[in-house]
């Protein structure tokens, strides 16, 4: 290319290189800003929402106070509304899902990082995530059809004989219930247990695992307690996120927990939970009060998946050191 | 051998065995689910299905057309919504940002990712229904796109976070500045992941219900625009498989294996073809 020393600048570029680098600041400028306002939106959503829910649960907060929580009639036609029997049912649920889907998902995970094949080991894991991906109407679609008659005919008759003597398994069998609606719980956070789990115990170094097989300990051993030790709080990290899903699931639970508000210690009763009633009577809720009681339930469900969620990934940030990975969603 | 030695043993091979046995029962759960489903509504799914309007309630026959069509919309508006405002989001957190404000963004997207879907309903419904005092389209649209931009938002950040540095510097080198250096070069060599993040929290709002109940609500005709109530896959599963006809459990069996196809073999094309090979090489 021939250049003379007096070439004319092509037009788009100042003759001027202070005026080219301030323009091209500016540039980078607005892009910053752009990206900014994007990621400040998912703040202001987040702000957005506690405040909706705080304030348009005002009415029922000044009205019943704590006694929301501890009382157990829920009259919409008197006005009067308490939030115990959902808040049971919730926890209730929740739990046989834990009990449940913790062994399982812990079992699962334990097999998946130290015995599989890492082939055979990333191929259950991706049928897993797909686990994790169906929609939870489905699972209320199986549960309704599949598993309440199951429940009904055989497994709660069953229980009765062999562990009747507990209260928990006391009382006539209808098949939905606190169990059924656990059990289909448990199955939708096994995967969530299982991937969280997996991956940290994946992250305790190979030497620890060498050491205690060189010390003689079995697979087992060495595995039992030596490397799921070392996981724990990671795993507890998972435990409480699963957990957090479970108490948050609605449309599964719904259609299967029998929806009527009562508190019984048998798994075998019909319950409600805090998700089932929002689902139901939020759009068929009328007058303020109402729709306030409804709202206030919808922050205790906000603010306990919260903290649990905040609890969970401080835990799973502890153990493992990349801790910012993309957890299952 | 001693007594202790063979206890040790059999303990080591019982529950080892027990871990194969947890792995087997969680994974054959899926194919369970997937092949009961095929099973009850393969057969009843018929051309109909997709092209007519529900029949009158109490009348045997009719498909889910508006259904489909309301979930597709409700998808639309969901990514038009969600989707700009959590890539640009990932954006900056990944190239722009200090290290206060992307932590607060980053924590908030877990969390908000945990929150339980019916509280965002009750969010759309504050936000969008009440002022507008009727149920549309527009809200459930809203209520799905806040659920897509945490998912997208920490996805996008995490992939961004992988393209290596040297390919940063390089197009520094050749004197791009900044937007431009993030426009032709980082996000290009992201694509494939970002992508995958999109889809995938498309996939999952797509079966989505609880959010919808009180938003879209639903409707048993076409809904024309984008202000007026809608059916939806998910709430029509829902509706028919609590709802007391025999016909409507049939349909909704049809309506489930439609719903679950589509959301596993997004799930599988997305999980195995995009994130297999990216345009870069990974570490």
């Amino acid at each position: 290319m021939a250049t003379t020393p007096n070439a004319t600048a092509p037009a788009d570029v100042p003759a001027n290189p202070q005026a080219l680098s301030r323009r091209w600041f500016s540039a980078d400028d607005v892009a910053h800003l752009i990206t900014l306002i994007a990621a400040a939106t998912l703040l202001l959503i987040t702000v957005l929402l506690v405040y909706q829910l705080w304030v348009l649960s005002a009415e029922s907060r000044t009205k019943f106070g704590w006694h929301f929580f501890v009382t157990s009639t829920w009259d919409p036609v008197a006005g009067d509304f308490g939030a115990l029997p959902f808040i049971y049912g919730t926890l209730v649920t929740s739990a046989v899902a834990l009990f449940i889907a913790v062994p399982l998902g812990v079992g699962a995970a334990i097999f998946l990082a130290e015995l599989a094949p890492p082939k055979l080991s990333s191929s259950l894991s991706f049928v897993s995530d797909l686990l994790a991906a169906v929609p939870s109407v489905i699972y209320g679609l199986l549960g309704v059809f599949l598993l309440v008659p199951i429940m009904r005919t055989t497994v709660q008759p069953a229980l009765k004989r062999t562990l009747g003597f507990l209260p928990l398994f006391k009382g006539p069998s209808y098949g939905i219930g606190f169990l059924t609606a656990g059990i289909v719980l448990a199955i939708m956070i096994v995967p969530f247990v299982l991937s969280v789990s997996r991956e940290v115990l994946l992250g305790i170094p190979r030497d620890q695992r060498e050491a205690a097989l060189a010390l003689g300990a079995t697979k087992w051993e060495s595995t039992w307690k030596v490397v799921v030790p070392a996981a724990r709080i990671g795993i507890f990290g998972s435990v409480f996120l699963a957990l957090a899903r479970a108490l948050g699931e609605t449309m599964a639970v719904t259609m299967v927990i029998g929806n009527n508000p009562r508190i019984s210690e048998s798994l075998f009763s019909p319950g409600y939970s805090i998700a089932a009633v929002l689902a139901n009577e939020f759009s068929e809720a009328t007058g303020n009060l109402y729709l306030s009681a409804l709202i206030e339930l919808g922050l205790v469900l906000f603010l306990l998946t919260f903290i649990l969620n905040g609890l969970a990934r401080l835990l799973i940030l502890v153990t493992t050191a990349r801790g910012s990975g993309v957890l299952p969603s | 051998m001693s007594l202790r030695l063979i206890w040790r043993k059999s303990l080591n091979v019982f529950m080892l065995s027990l871990t194969g046995f947890c792995a087997l029962f969680t994974v054959s759960a899926l194919f369970f689910i997937l092949g009961y489903l095929v099973w009850n509504g393969g057969k009843d799914l018929s051309w109909n299905f997709f092209t007519h309007l529900p029949a009158p309630v109490g009348e045997e026959g009719g498909g889910m057309a508006n259904a489909i069509v309301g979930s597709l919309k409700l998808l639309l508006l969901a990514a038009l919504f969600g989707v700009p405002i959590g890539l640009l989001g990932g954006v900056y957190l990944a190239e722009f940002g200090g290290k206060t404000v992307p932590f607060l963004v980053r924590y908030t997207a877990d969390l908000m990712n945990g929150v339980p879907s019916i509280v965002m309903g009750i969010f759309a419904y504050a936000l969008v229904v009440m002022p507008m005092h009727h149920f549309s389209t527009f809200a459930g649209g809203v209520a799905l796109a806040i659920m897509v931009i945490p998912t997208v938002l920490r996805n996008t950040e995490s992939f961004l976070r992988d393209v290596p540095r040297s390919l940063r510097e390089g197009s520094f080198a050749l004197g791009a500045n900044k937007w431009r250096m993030i426009a032709t070069v980082v996000l290009p060599a992201a694509s494939r992941g970002i992508l995958t993040g999109v889809l995938l929290a498309l996939a999952r709002v797509a079966g989505e219900t609880a959010p919808l109940l009180f938003t879209a609500f639903g409707n048993r005709y076409w809904s024309p625009g984008w202000n007026q109530p809608t059916a939806s896959l998910p709430v029509v599963i829902y509706t028919y498989a609590t709802g007391p006809y025999e016909d409507w459990h049939r349909q909704a069996w049809a309506a489930g294996l439609v719903l679950l196809g589509l959301v596993l073999i997004t799930n599988i094309l997305v999980r195995t073809f995009l994130t297999s090979g990216t345009a870069y090489e990974r570490t």
